[in-house]
């Protein structure tokens, strides 16, 4: 089921908490939401979730409109706020039973779909305590297994790792990207590792606006287009060594990062290679190579890039 | 209707695994209890075969028990966020604002249930007249729906459950007597008008065992601005602040 996000903008007061996002989400995709705080990532998925009303701007989850068939949107999607609220005076068996009857899920179907949201949720341990008694982490389980119990088409999660222990971590990735196989999937986060190991499309936002939408791969091409290689040289003496390198005609700049066992960064330039260079100076001066590992763009660097300010 | 229905069993459930209800019936048949056996309007003494006395102190008990019963219902969800899932459920803001009006009036409506016993007493002692009983039924629930709207109000204006509790008072207190009061003192029109927003002339009027149009269209009118009102409220987290 696509999520269609057109010109969308939302405005507290004089800010604009997002500003004129769009973007189209197929069925089965994993949107990774990304950016820093106060960038507007929560407020989208508010309104995505029919939340809060729109600014302005259109949302349309499985071909209705948010704000035409709000009812029919929200029995679509499961959605898990940032803030994971409870009801803390109810038994976790309730709560998920009523969360199940308000989103219409047959009556014979209940038992068996709270029964197996407590199984994957990983709550079985918990599920006759109060909501109120449960640790952090167990909360989120209950949040997380309230927004699939009626296994919906659209899942909505803000930061649903949050709290959990790193062998839960693992299952509820695992967990979404198995439901993101067929149904479609946002979610925000802020461990970036997280988003580049579940999610199929990153979009980044900063200040209300989308500064880059594409897969890992796209996003890290686009952020570099000169190579970075870690190179150690041995066998010559720091000042000729450093000279030589800086006088190669591929090379952009060199970065020393031990002066001692003759490290560099070296930084090509754009859309040029050097490590066959570097490899020949060395045998020319009969020196020899230590290290030479190409250093890959990493999420956090194109996520420093793009939104520090 | 069934989404409605969801919700208002939900805080039921809620009123009584607080033990909220328990203590509320609790209070409210000993108060009324006590008042109409053995202290004052004594029915034995008075030997007249009436609920009158039960009526008047059920009113002002209920009074004090409603803010107390509604000011959780929204106050709580604004303050702990979970307002936020309710209304992301396939429900409308309105469903969500009748279903917890429908819960309470339920509850109140099982204490009143409850007093039945005092009736069926009081009428073997003598003569009774059932249809002021009735009537004097239909006034409470009456009165108590309307209350009832105003706290949901009240509770939906704030995350702080004891500012909702005495709003609703405040607003009863308005409704109950301050009315009456200002309609005595200044007559002519004004004092018609504050008449007729006197809660407590309509519910006097019922009482007696008159049901007319007028007391019924009333609380009609309070109960709908109430509920509208919250529903209102809700829809405020839309606007542009
Ligand atoms: N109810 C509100 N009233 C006023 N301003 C708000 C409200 N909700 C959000 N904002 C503002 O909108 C902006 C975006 O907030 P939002 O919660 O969407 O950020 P976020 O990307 O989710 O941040 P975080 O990573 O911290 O969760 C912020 O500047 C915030 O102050
Ligand atoms: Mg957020």
């Amino acid at each position: 089921m696509d999520i269609i996000v057109k010109n969308l903008t939302k405005t507290y007061g004089s800010q604009k908490a997002v500003d004129n996002i769009s973007f189209h989400l197929k069925q089965g995709e994993i949107l990774g939401f990304l950016g820093p705080n106060g960038a507007g990532k929560t407020t989208t998925m508010k309104a995505i979730s029919c939340f809060i009303a729109p600014t302005s701007g259109e949302i349309e989850v499985g071909g209705y409109s948010v704000k035409e068939n709000p009812d029919k949107v929200k029995s679509l999607l499961g959605y898990l706020p940032e803030s994971n609220p409870l009801y803390t005076d109810m038994g976790v068996i309730d709560y998920l039973k009523y969360v199940a009857e308000l989103q219409k899920v047959p009556k014979e179907k209940v038992k068996s779909r709270v029964a197996e949201m407590i199984a994957v949720c990983g709550l079985e341990a918990e599920k006759h305590k109060i909501i109120g008694e449960l640790s952090k982490g167990y909360r989120q389980r209950v949040g997380l297994a309230q927004a699939m119990i009626h296994d919906p088409e659209v899942l909505i999660l803000d930061e649903p790792t949050t709290g959990l222990d790193p062998n839960q971590i693992i299952e509820i990735r695992e967990l979404i990207k198995r439901i993101g196989r067929e149904k479609t999937v946002i979610l925000s986060s802020h461990i970036l590792a997280e988003v580049e190991a579940t999610c199929d499309r990153i979009l980044i936002i900063n200040k209300g606006s989308i500064v880059a939408d594409g897969s890992y791969e796209t996003l890290s091409k686009k952020a570099t287009s000169s190579e970075i290689i870690h190179v150690g040289i041995e066998g010559g003496e720091f000042d000729t060594v450093y000279q030589a390198l800086k006088e190669l005609p591929t090379i952009a700049m060199v970065d020393v990062k031990s002066a001692e066992e003759n490290t560099f960064d070296i930084q090509s330039k754009p859309d040029m290679v050097s490590a066959k260079a570097i490899f020949d100076l060395c045998v020319e001066n009969k020196w020899y190579l230590s290290q030479l590992t190409p250093i890959e763009t990493k999420l956090e660097d194109i996520f420093h890039e793009l939104t520090a300010n | 209707m069934r989404q409605i229905w969801i919700i208002a069993k939900r805080e039921l459930q809620s009123f009584f695994d607080s033990l909220i209800a328990y203590i509320m019936m609790i209070a409210f048949l000993g108060f009324s209890g006590f008042f109409t056996w053995l202290y004052g309007g004594d029915v034995f003494f008075v030997g007249q075969a009436s609920l009158q006395t039960f009526f008047e102190v059920a009113y002002w008990t209920l009074f004090f028990f409603i803010p107390a019963l509604t000011m959780r219902l929204f106050a709580e969800e604004n303050r702990s966020g979970t307002i936020e899932l309710l209304l992301t459920r396939p429900v409308s803001d309105w469903q969500v604002v009748t279903g917890k009006f429908l819960s309470t009036v339920i509850l109140i409506a099982i204490a009143l249930l409850l007093t039945v016993p005092y009736y069926i007493t009081v009428a073997n002692i003598g003569n009774i007249d059932h249809g002021a009983v009735i009537t004097g039924y239909l006034g409470l629930i009456l009165m108590s729906a309307a209350y009832i709207s105003i706290g949901i109000y009240t509770s939906s204006i704030t995350n702080n459950q004891i500012v909702a509790f005495l709003l609703t008072i405040f607003i009863g207190i308005f409704f109950h007597l301050i009315c009456g009061i200002l309609a005595h003192s200044m007559g002519g029109t004004m004092g018609t008008f504050f008449n007729y927003l006197s809660l407590q002339n309509h519910f006097n009027s019922i009482a007696r065992g008159v049901i007319d149009s007028r007391d019924i269209i009333y609380f009609a009118s309070i109960i709908t601005l109430g509920l509208v009102a919250t529903e209102a409220t809700l829809a405020r987290r839309n606007a542009s602040k």
